[in-house]
């Protein structure tokens, strides 16, 4: 089993969230960056319990700057044999899966491996969108994944359910909460990190065919209305005539 | 220059969501001075229906391929095509969201998933959605030809402005899926939590799973669906599906009640796009109070009971 697993770089998620330039480029200043958490918790430890299960190498590719090479180096310290880093600002989804299925193309993987969404942007497109450029089944919002016989089965999560699919391999595969547990690097994993390959590609010409062109921030809640706890007729005669939610 | 609307019918029915969906269709239409075109699964008759929500027309297929994407892409790109259409709008549910990005590529499209209103046309097409966990808005331009935009939830209200039409049916044949269905399993007589106008959620403040009686009993008065925190489904005290927040289920319901929950980052983040936020907690610095609309500090095994008490009154008079 050849396994690629897509992974990208989001803010961590106690960053405060500040824009530049009148408000059209997201402030980095002071931003701790973390590996977006689907893509970390859920989709590369599945593809390294499919690798441990029937064999075969687990490689990580990342669209950024050099800079991202710090969590590149931890997805190789918590199990993945070998990285790829296409080297360009990932502007849209589009060009980020356009970069991933050019790479892909030619490798054989069997199955490729995505968050089911990025914690910062949430866009959710770039699984889709690769496997719809390799022209392989997409199985989307997975819970629960089994491999075996050249065959997938996938518990997908729909409203107030699931749907349970198969198909033949290859598969393009986004994965929610509940694929598999959040693994820890070790000491041993950090520093074998260090000597496994990342190589670094140039990135493809593509369009964006859309872009931010700014940001607002919600207005500010009005504060807090404290009701005391003795007097619930006041609550409830607030969230019928003032707020009309009952 | 049409816009195609494409919604899911489910056991041949319609949600909320699809109505939106075709409302929202309808307005982008009369916008850009087009037919508001339907493509979806229902039945003539019931698909036809959708022509009270502004549909000029509407295009109906069957199949039981809906769980495939490459289906549904290729179904809804023959429609799009045969009408001419330059616009798809889709609804931003699991549906929406695993076909969003292949019809992108397909269409050779611009795509922005969850809009949370109606885009402007002044000098090209920009739409609004909320990006870092709802803490801020960005506004994206589309530089495409065609374009699709995935609609959030209250993204337009539902308004009956035309009267049902004649569905078409959409010639499908040659079109195939991918993948097999094995089975889906939905849970039922509850409102899943995605879609829950009203939601009641607790924490660890309820110190065990036993003590769950209370916010049941509240939920059932006012006909909620329940949430929990991170740290209760992760003990196993309530089922994973129940989780809300950054990495469980993001919602945006009309009245979100937090029980004994303190209010972390992770938390806040799935929840704090919901209309009306109330929060009961003994600890008056619990953070959660600063994203709430109303807040009552204290004891919630004496708080809750008495709301749902008084809930009780307020709905017999």
């Amino acid at each position: 089993m050849n396994l690629l697993v897509c992974i990208s770089k989001t803010p961590e998620t106690t960053s405060k969230i500040g824009f530049t330039d009148n408000n059209t480029t997201f402030a980095t200043d002071g931003v701790q960056y973390i590996m977006n958490p689907y893509d970390e918790w859920y989709a590369l430890v599945k593809a390294l319990e499919v690798k441990e299960a029937l064999g075969g190498t687990v490689t990580v590719i990342n669209v950024g700057p050099a800079a991202n090479d710090v969590i590149i180096r931890k997805a190789l310290a918590i199990g993945a044999d070998e990285a790829v880093r296409v080297d360009a600002e990932p502007k849209s989804a589009v060009f980020v899966a356009q970069q991933i299925a050019a790479y892909a193309k030619d490798k054989a993987y069997d199955m490729i491996l995505t968050g089911k969404e990025t914690i910062d942007y949430s866009g959710g497109l770039v699984g889709g969108m690769v496997a719809e450029l390799m022209g392989t089944p997409f199985m989307s919002f997975v819970s629960n994944l089994d491999v075996a016989d050249g065959k997938v089965t996938a518990t997908c999560d729909i409203e107030g359910g699931v749907e349970v699919i198969s198909a033949s391999l290859p598969v393009v595969v986004s994965a929610s909460k509940g694929l598999a547990e959040q693994r820890i690097p070790n000491m041993r994993g950090i520093m074998m990190a260090k000597r496994k390959p990342l190589n670094v590609v140039e990135a493809q010409s593509a369009d964006d065919h859309v872009s931010i062109k700014g940001y607002t921030l919600p207005a500010e809640k009005s504060g807090v209305k404290l009701v005391d706890a003795e007097n619930m007729d006041e609550l409830v005669r607030l969230l019928h005539e003032e707020a009309k939610a009952l | 220059m049409s816009v195609l609307v494409f919604v899911e019918a489910i056991n041949n029915q319609y949600k909320k969501a699809a109505f939106e969906a075709v409302c929202y269709g309808a307005k982008v239409a009369e916008m850009t001075q087009g037919d508001c075109v339907v493509v979806t699964n229902g039945s003539a008759d019931v698909a036809g229906e959708l022509g009270k929500y502004g549909a000029n027309k509407v295009l109906s297929f069957q199949s039981d391929n809906m769980h495939d994407t490459a289906f549904v892409t290729q179904a809804i790109a023959k429609a799009y095509e045969q009408c001419g259409a330059k616009q798809l709008v889709l609804c931003d549910n699991s549906r929406g969201k695993s076909i969003a990005g292949r019809l992108a590529i397909k269409l050779g499209a611009g795509v922005v998933t969850g809009a949370e209103s109606l885009p402007s046309t002044d000098g090209g097409m920009t739409v609004q959605r909320g990006v870092f966990s709802g803490k801020a808005l960005a506004t994206y331009a589309y530089s495409s030809d065609n374009n699709i935009i995935s609609i959030s939830r209250n993204a337009t209200p539902i308004v009956e402005s035309g009267s049902a039409v004649t569905a078409e049916s959409l010639d499908i044949s040659g079109i195939s899926a991918a993948t097999q269905l094995v089975e889906v399993k939905r849970v039922e007589g509850t409102i899943p939590l995605p879609e829950a106008e009203l939601v009641v959620s607790a924490g660890r403040g309820m110190k065990g799973p036993e003590n769950w009686g209370i916010i049941d009993d509240l939920a059932d008065v006012i006909g909620a669906t329940t949430a929990c925190s991170r740290p209760v489904s992760d003990t196993g005290w309530r089922p994973h599906h129940e989780h809300v927040g950054q990495t469980g289920i993001a919602i945006k319901p009309n009245l979100y009640i937090a029980i004994g929950i303190s209010g972390a980052i992770q938390h806040l983040a799935g929840v704090n796009s919901s209309k009306t936020i109330v929060v009961i907690n003994k600890d008056p610095e619990a953070p959660f109070f600063k994203a709430a609309d109303y807040g009552v500090v204290g004891d919630l095994f004496d708080v809750v009971p008495r709301l749902t008490e008084s809930i009780k009154k307020f709905k017999s008079a």
